[in-house]
């Protein structure tokens, strides 16, 4: 199921990102060497302006796969060649599959099976979506434009639960809107890290995700 | 394309290194470091802060441009219905098929 949906989300990440005027091998190398969706994302949707944005943004995101290597680093093992595999497959997903089971075993087969599965699922439908993609002369008029953010916020949703990072995020959505008209593109996102104390103002409630 | 296919090439070298770098390391330090609830609570927040901040610029904005009504309102659908738990992919076919009716119905 999960694999299905990260299928499409690729097929529309691919899409997209030859709609924004890419070669067909930029999603497709992306998906396989970075593999981290949100990321590709916003990678893609800011690298013709402004690249150096774009990466900084993209490393920004993906910072969170720091904690998520030391939680599950246990699962994985050792051994080089199975923490170099184990930390590429290393997604939200297959974190919070491999920390969702209670006992050792059962761990390592979450972590394995979804973080391979979802690798494959992912970039089979990045490939499919960019190879669809390029045989349509307009995405806006299939609405794909619309199924970017769509594809975002319902990613982001259970993260809002958290109130602090709720304000946080809605005050920072509004920075990047304000700024929008007047900074080069790229920027506004990053500005919008402003926001960043109000998330951190009261204590964290509980741990979430 | 405004990026030379080079530059291109580097930036996203950079960015599967640096997410690498994050991976490998965590994986490779695990128990040696522990982070602080407040530390972790940040870097959640971060993501989300500059993922709302896409969200809101890439629904509204075409470059420094109104995206249009029909963008919006597919926009608004598929987010009201992720809320209501809608399955992802009812979620991604209504927010582009929203927009793609309104725009063959002639909103910009």
């Amino acid at each position: 199921m999960i694999c299905l949906a990260d299928a499409l989300v690729g097929a529309s990440f691919g899409a997209i990102s030859v709609g924004n005027g890419f070669g067909i091998w930029v999603p497709v190398v992306l998906s396989v060497v970075v593999f981290a969706g949100a990321s590709q994302f916003l990678f893609v949707a800011l690298a013709m302006g402004n690249p150096i944005a774009a990466v900084l943004a993209g490393l920004l995101i993906n910072v969170r796969h720091f904690p998520f290597g030391l939680a599950v680093g246990d699962v994985i093992g050792n051994g080089l060649t199975r923490r170099v595999i184990g930390s590429h497959v290393l997604t939200d997903e297959s974190t919070a599959f491999a920390l969702a089971q209670a006992d050792p075993a059962q761990r390592r087969r979450a972590f394995w099976g979804s973080g391979v599965g979802i690798f494959v699922c992912w970039n089979v439908g990045v490939l499919a979506g960019a190879f669809g993609g390029s045989y349509v002369p307009d995405t806006d008029t299939l609405g794909l434009d619309a199924a970017f953010p769509a594809v975002l916020l319902a990613i982001l949703l259970p993260s809002l639960r958290h109130a602090a990072t709720r304000t946080a995020a809605v005050v920072g959505g509004l920075i990047a809107l304000a700024t929008a008209l007047v900074l080069p593109a790229g920027l506004p996102v990053l500005v919008s890290l402003a926001a960043l104390p109000l998330a951190l103002r009261t204590r964290p409630e509980r741990a979430h995700g | 394309m405004t990026l030379a296919p080079t530059g291109l090439w580097i930036s996203i070298a950079v960015l599967a290194l640096g997410t690498f770098g994050f991976r490998f390391a965590g994986v490779t330090l695990r128990s040696r470091i522990t982070l602080s609830p407040q530390v972790l609570q940040g870097l959640t927040a971060a993501s989300v802060i500059l993922l709302m901040a896409l969200v809101a610029t890439a629904t509204i904005f075409e470059g420094q441009a109104f995206a249009g009504a029909s963008r919006v309102t597919g926009v608004a659908v598929g987010g009201v219905l992720a809320w209501r738990r809608a399955p992802f992919v009812v979620v991604v076919l209504a927010a582009a098929g929203v927009t793609a009716g309104l725009r063959w119905c002639g909103v910009g």
